[in-house]
Order: C-alpha cells, then structure tokens, then sequence
C-alpha cells in the first residue's frame, strides 16, 4: 500500500513537470492575485492592519488552492483512468492524491508568504507556528479539495460547482487556520494555540478519513 | 392504524405544542421576556434538521451499500425536508433576532454556523441537478452528502464553543441553563422537539411516494 502510494505521488509529481504549464498558470495566479490585492488596497507597505492581512492572505490561498486542485481528476484521459483503476486501489489512489496537492497547495502557501511578505511587509512574530499552521491549513484543504474535486469532475467539473461544494466544506478548517495564523502574527503564547491546533488536526482527521472511506465508491462509478 | 399512529402523534404533540407554547406561564429572564417561547418554535426546527439529516446519511450510507434507488429518494427528501426547516430555523431565529439583539444577523458562530450549512446543502442539491444519469446522481450525492454531514458536523459542535455565543445560555448570557431551564419549559420543549421531527418525517414520506409514483409512471411510458 504505501509502496503504491509512493509510486503515485512521484507519477503525479512527474507528471505535472512534465507539462510544466499548469503548475507555472497556478504560481502565476497567486503572484496576480496578491498584486491585485495589494493595488486595490492601495495600501503601502506596513500600513495594512493585521487582521485584514490575515484575512487576505487566506483568501486568497483559498481560491488559489481551490483552482490549483480542481484539475486533479480531470488532467488525465478516461482511458488512463480507467488504467489506474485496474492496477491500483482507490484508496492508494486518494491517499497519494491528496499528499500530492498537499504538497501542491503547501507550495503555493509558501509562495503567497513570500509575494505577500513582499509588497505588504510581514507582520509575523512567530515563524515557527505560523509555518506549522500554513502545513495543517494546506493539509486539511487539500484533503477536502481532492474529494471534491473527485465529486465534481464526475459531475463535468465545471469551476462554479468546483467552487460552491467546496467553500462550505473548507470554511471550519479556514476559519481554525485564520484564528491561529492571526495568533502567530500576534506572537501571542503558544498555550492558547494548543487546542486550536488540536482542533484543527481532528477536522482534518475526520476529513481525510470520510474521504479515504468515500472514494472507492466513487472510483467504481 | 398501525401504519399511521405516528401520524396522529404529530398532529396531537403540535397541537399540544402550539396551544401549551403560547400559553403556559414562561420564566421571566431579562432581555429575553415572552420571547422565550421562541424555544419551541425556534429551537425545536434545528432540533428537527439534525435529527432529519441523520436520517439522510443513514439512507445515504444505505444507498452506497446496496445501490437501490429507494434509499436515494429517501435520503434526497429527508434532506429537502431538513433544509425545509433550516430556512424556517433561520427565518424565525431572524425574527427573534430583530427584536432581543436589534439586528437581523450578528457575527454569532450559530448563526453562521447554520448559514454554512444551508450552503452546503443548497450546493448538495445544485449537484444532483447537474447530473442526468439516475444511478450516477444517487451515488454521486450521497457521497456528497456524507462527507458535507462529515464537515458540518465539527462546524455546528466545536465552533461555538471557541467563540462566545450571544445565545441563551452561552457566554453568561442568561439562558435556560443558568436558572436551569424551567420544568414547565422542559414539558413542551421535548414533546416540540419529537413533534416537529415527526412532520419532518411525514412531509418526507409524503415526497418519497410522489416520487415512486412519477417514476411508475415514467416506466409506463417508456415502456408502452
């Protein structure tokens, strides 16, 4: 099982090197996103409070994760999935979908940090926790995301659908991700992130297992 | 008789619910007055859609197991009946809102927390409409509809209780719990709870049938 889970996450990684345009569109889409952000705010850089950085950081790692992980299930040709369906198990196949655009999504984080530390300045006392919290956050979006993104390309995957199945599903673990994330910026005691965290980490539990339990059924459809 | 007995419980427990709610003497609490009685007009309808939706992904899980369409309309009408009662929920909490906290929605996390799940079930049924296949859709939606239930529920348990609620009874608001909630509130309460699931149920039951029937009749049809 985990050998087959390896394999697929280096297909999956390979893959997306190969067509290098998907994974640069997506790193692209954060950059213009956090530009946009920063010239509609007109704000100079330090002088945006830190609630609102906050807030917009996350947007924007949603809708860029959401557009990042919405191809999941749509990148290949039918044939090959139905290839995949014959040599490995679902739950192989979920399970490596989902470290993938963990990885993916962790990425894209990464970078929006970067641009947003940038033109915005970074306000962040904590490195260590808000790093740890952007890893939970990508964690449990990327598992949420993949599943959805399983349900909505059989459903002829379009983006409004992509969109309106999963923001409701993602905004318990965006809002536990925002609270912490706004703790880190604040530097306040790590104490009180604890049972957040704690939180955090049973919602993306409970989700990665709905879905791994989920998905064959799906897969066999 | 046998069959609909649960029927007439639902008739007599709403009567009884209508006719004791509004008359029986209520605690007087401060801000909330009279409109304490919202409890059983209120309260009692998120009550109903939980317990309805559990019902949903009961059937839900039934359907995947064993693939029988019945299941499916049985799951699609619990939820439509649940979400029949989370916009009266929210509707009446409104309401109520207007006239004990002076504004129709505050940042409360229950009320947000209903809202989120009015969404995601609005999003559930855009779903099944956007697939034709009837055996695709059934599946399709009851994992949906599981893993949306999966999600909702750390939403509606643990959310509130990270942030303070401007609720009865959260966050030293007074509420039913501080004076411990009345005895003579108690006896209406829970037979307004079992009351309103019952019509839930039956509403349901009512649309599985039309639904059988117009699938008959669809056969026929096809079949001449």
């Amino acid at each position: 099982m985990w050998k087959e889970i390896v394999i697929l996450v280096k297909k999956e990684a390979l893959l997306e090197w190969r067509q290098k345009y998907a994974i640069n569109g997506i790193l692209l889409y954060v950059i213009s996103a956090v530009f946009t952000a920063y010239l509609s705010m007109g704000a100079g850089s330090g002088s945006l409070q830190v609630p609102v950085w906050n807030a917009l950081y996350w947007i924007i790692i949603l809708f860029s994760s959401v557009n990042a992980v919405a191809k999941s299930f749509v990148q290949e040709h039918q044939a090959r999935q139905l290839y995949y369906y014959m040599i490995a198990s679902p739950e192989a196949i979920i399970l490596s979908k989902t470290i993938y655009n963990t990885l993916l999504t962790l990425i894209l984080a990464l970078l929006g940090y970067v641009v947003f530390g940038v033109v915005f300045g970074n306000p962040v006392a904590d490195k260590p926790l808000f790093m740890l919290n952007l890893l939970l956050g990508a964690m449990g979006f990327s598992a949420s995301l993949t599943m959805v993104s399983a349900i909505a390309s059989k459903a002829g995957n379009n983006g409004t659908l992509m969109a309106i199945l999963s923001f409701p599903v993602l905004i318990p673990i965006l809002l536990m991700a925002i609270q912490v994330s706004k703790n880190a910026i604040d530097g306040l005691d790590r104490e009180i992130n604890l049972e957040k965290i704690l939180t955090l980490l049973a919602i993306n539990a409970l989700v990665t297992a709905s879905a791994y339990i989920l998905f064959p059924y799906l897969w066999r459809s | 008789m046998k069959a609909y007995w649960w029927k007439v419980l639902a008739i007599a427990l709403l009567a009884y619910t209508i006719i004791a709610g509004l008359l029986i003497d209520v605690p007087r609490l401060p801000i909330l007055n009279e409109t304490i009685r919202a409890l059983f007009f209120h309260v009692t309808m998120w009550f109903g859609m939980i317990l309805m939706l559990v019902v949903a992904v009961y059937y839900g899980i039934k359907h995947l197991k064993t693939g029988d369409l019945a299941h499916d309309d049985m799951a699609v009408e619990f939820t439509n009946a649940a979400i029949l009662f989370g916009v009266v929920g929210i509707t009446t909490g409104m309401v109520w809102a207007k006239f004990t906290w002076g504004d129709y929605w505050t940042n409360d996390p229950k009320l947000n927390a209903s809202a989120i799940g009015l969404l995601m079930y609005f999003a559930y049924l855009v779903l099944r409409n956007s697939l034709t296949d009837v055996y695709q859709r059934a599946k399709i939606s009851a994992v949906y509809s599981i893993f949306a239930f999966a999600a909702f529920i750390p939403l509606i348990f643990i959310l509130p209780r990270l942030t303070d609620s401007l609720h009865p009874g959260n966050g030293g608001n007074p509420g039913f719990n501080a004076y411990d909630m009345d005895s003579n509130l108690r006896k209406v309460f829970y037979p307004a709870i079992i009351g309103w699931t019952l019509l839930g149920a039956w509403i349901s039951t009512i649309r599985v049938r039309i639904r059988r029937l117009e699938r008959k009749m669809e056969d026929k049809l096809i079949n001449q």
